[in-house]
């Protein structure tokens, strides 16, 4: 079991997909990043808060059948790389669909959800996960 | 900086090896090794252990001084380091040792790699895989080792790169060679429909696509080139060992279709060796998911982009086939994955290619072999080619 500040304190990106933006170049990161590895030293300190766009496709994606206890309940379900429309590819589980329905290139949305916890009396963690598009 | 030589090899069976514990095993393929070159053990002056999770599997940390304790050494009071990369711990721990001697710090060193990873209950081993994936943003996010692989293969497929067929083609060839390998976990051949029709573990992937959970251990023993006659007839030299990495999590890459850490390190071990891909002969590949094992054949320039797939299904990587040999040992499917063994294990099966004592499974004339062990999906990445003497 991990310490509750070692979920807390990655709220903004678990929550609100916060990640980093160089300044120098303007690339975009996610999760966040405290330097830009294009740019280095340049960017050290400077590192801008960015908030990723929930919505995108999916890029790829595997239906689990074989699952970690955390996610026992679920099984089988499904675990992708979605592409957000600002061109940032990040893993997230494919929820609210049947996972026979799910489809490269199918457009999702970020919605936030239970990830797992610690034991029946323990803390809660949230983060997100993606859905169909309405 | 020295030419580095090969003068000992050893592997111990690998399986569940439930009487055996992890400084039995360890100790066992460094006594074989040691055994393998002739020495007494007294002219050892360095070691290192490639092991990923020992902390986790029997709460056991400080390998390096459990090993060299159980191995004698502990008397003698000679340096003993414990390499950690993921699934690539071993290879890693190869290149240590290489680079120990090559640089003239020691003269004989014995590298070993050893996992024990039966102690522990299929879910915390899983759970003990996985964290070799970003643990905060792709296992915590419900992303397993073998559905990261999964979307590998997935897009594999979707980009008309191979088959599921020719994916799976892969777990026959390392079965094939395992029935050939008395140390192998798994020693019988299997059909292509087995593999198509084994349960499913991520979808496409099924079981037979991935490597078992597994014990065992594997060594070698080190010396300066100048100095391998001293010891033996049948030197093996390490003509590249060359390590690359990448980002830890899959999604930061710009393609997922290819190892970036594969493709450079292959590349600094053909100019350091001054050959390329079709000088070798014989090649072990790390395949813990089938679609890893096709994807390597591909990044090494064994074989062009969407060209291994075919090879792997029409037999062309069989150890008897005239063209390169794959995974002649099993591969990490047939043969095991004992995680910390394994790099090293593929050292052991390059070398007993490359000097002609492979026995059942040797293929014909091979002088260059090569050996691509990774960690994690491809952030950590090691290549050694070694040359028959």
């Amino acid at each position: 079991m991990s310490s509750t500040a070692r979920e807390w304190r990655e709220i903004p990106g678990r929550y609100n997909l916060k990640g980093s933006k160089c300044p120098e170049c303007g690339k975009v990161f996610f999760p966040k990043r405290s330097m830009c590895p294009l740019c280095r030293r340049a960017s050290i300190g400077k590192m801008i808060e960015y908030k990723v766009e929930r919505k995108g496709t999916v890029y790829t994606y595997s239906v689990v059948y074989d699952v970690p206890e955390a996610n026992k309940r679920m099984k089988p379900y499904v675990v992708g790389m979605i592409r957000t429309d600002d061109d940032i590819l990040l893993t997230a589980q494919i929820v609210d669909v049947d996972p026979e329905n799910v489809e490269i290139g199918m457009r999702v949305q970020a919605v936030l959800r239970k990830i797992d916890d610690d034991g029946p009396s323990g803390v809660i963690h949230y983060g997100f996960k993606f859905a169909p598009c309405e | 900086m020295r030419d580095v030589a090969i003068i000992g090899a050893g592997v111990t069976r690998f399986g569940e090896l439930w009487d055996k514990s992890f400084r039995d095993i360890g100790v066992k393929a460094g006594m074989l090794a040691i055994g393998d070159a002739g020495l007494s053990g007294s002219e050892v002056d360095a070691l290192f252990i490639g092991n990923m999770s020992a902390g986790r599997f029997i709460n056991q940390q400080n390998i390096g001084a459990m090993i060299a304790d159980y191995a004698g050494f502990a008397l003698k009071h000679i340096p003993s380091t414990r390499i950690e990369a993921g699934a690539a711990s071993g290879g890693i721990a190869f290149r240590q040792g290489v680079m120990a001697v090559a640089s003239g710090m020691h003269d004989v060193v014995v590298v070993g790699g050893a996992e024990k990873m039966t102690d522990v209950d299929d879910a915390s081993s899983n759970s003990i895989l996985d964290s070799t994936a970003d643990q905060q943003w792709e296992a915590s996010m419900g992303a397993t080792m073998a559905s990261l692989f999964a979307m590998i293969a997935r897009r594999y497929i979707h980009e008309g790169l191979a088959t599921r067929e020719e994916i799976a083609s892969v777990s026959v060839n390392g079965h094939a060679h395992g029935a050939l390998n008395p140390n192998a976990q798994f020693r019988k051949a299997i059909k292509l429909e087995s593999v198509l029709r084994s349960g499913m573990v991520a979808d496409p992937l099924g079981l037979f696509d991935c490597a078992p959970i597994s014990d065992g251990a594997a060594a070698v023993i080190l010396c300066p080139m100048d100095k391998a006659k001293e010891y033996t007839d049948n030197p093996v030299r390490v003509a590249a060992s060359t390590q690359a990495s990448d980002t830890l999590a899959l999604f930061q890459r710009d393609s997922i279709t290819s190892f970036a850490s594969t493709r450079m390190a292959a590349d600094r071990a053909f100019k350091t060796a001054k050959l390329s891909p079709s000088d070798i002969s014989v090649a072990e590949v790390h395949d813990c998911y089938t679609i890893e094992g096709l994807m390597a054949a591909e990044d090494l320039g064994l074989y062009e982009r969407g060209r291994a797939g075919k090879a792997f299904l029409e037999g062309q990587t069989l150890f008897d086939a005239g063209k390169v040999a794959i995974n002649t040992s099993g591969g990490l499917k047939a043969r095991g994955h004992p995680i910390g063994a394994t790099g090293v294990a593929q050292i052991v099966e390059i070398a007993e290619q490359v000097r002609g004592t492979a026995d059942k499974r040797q293929v014909k004339g091979a002088r260059y072999g090569m050996a691509l062990n990774l960690g994690g999906t491809g952030s950590a990445a090691t290549v050694s080619i070694l040359e028959g003497i």
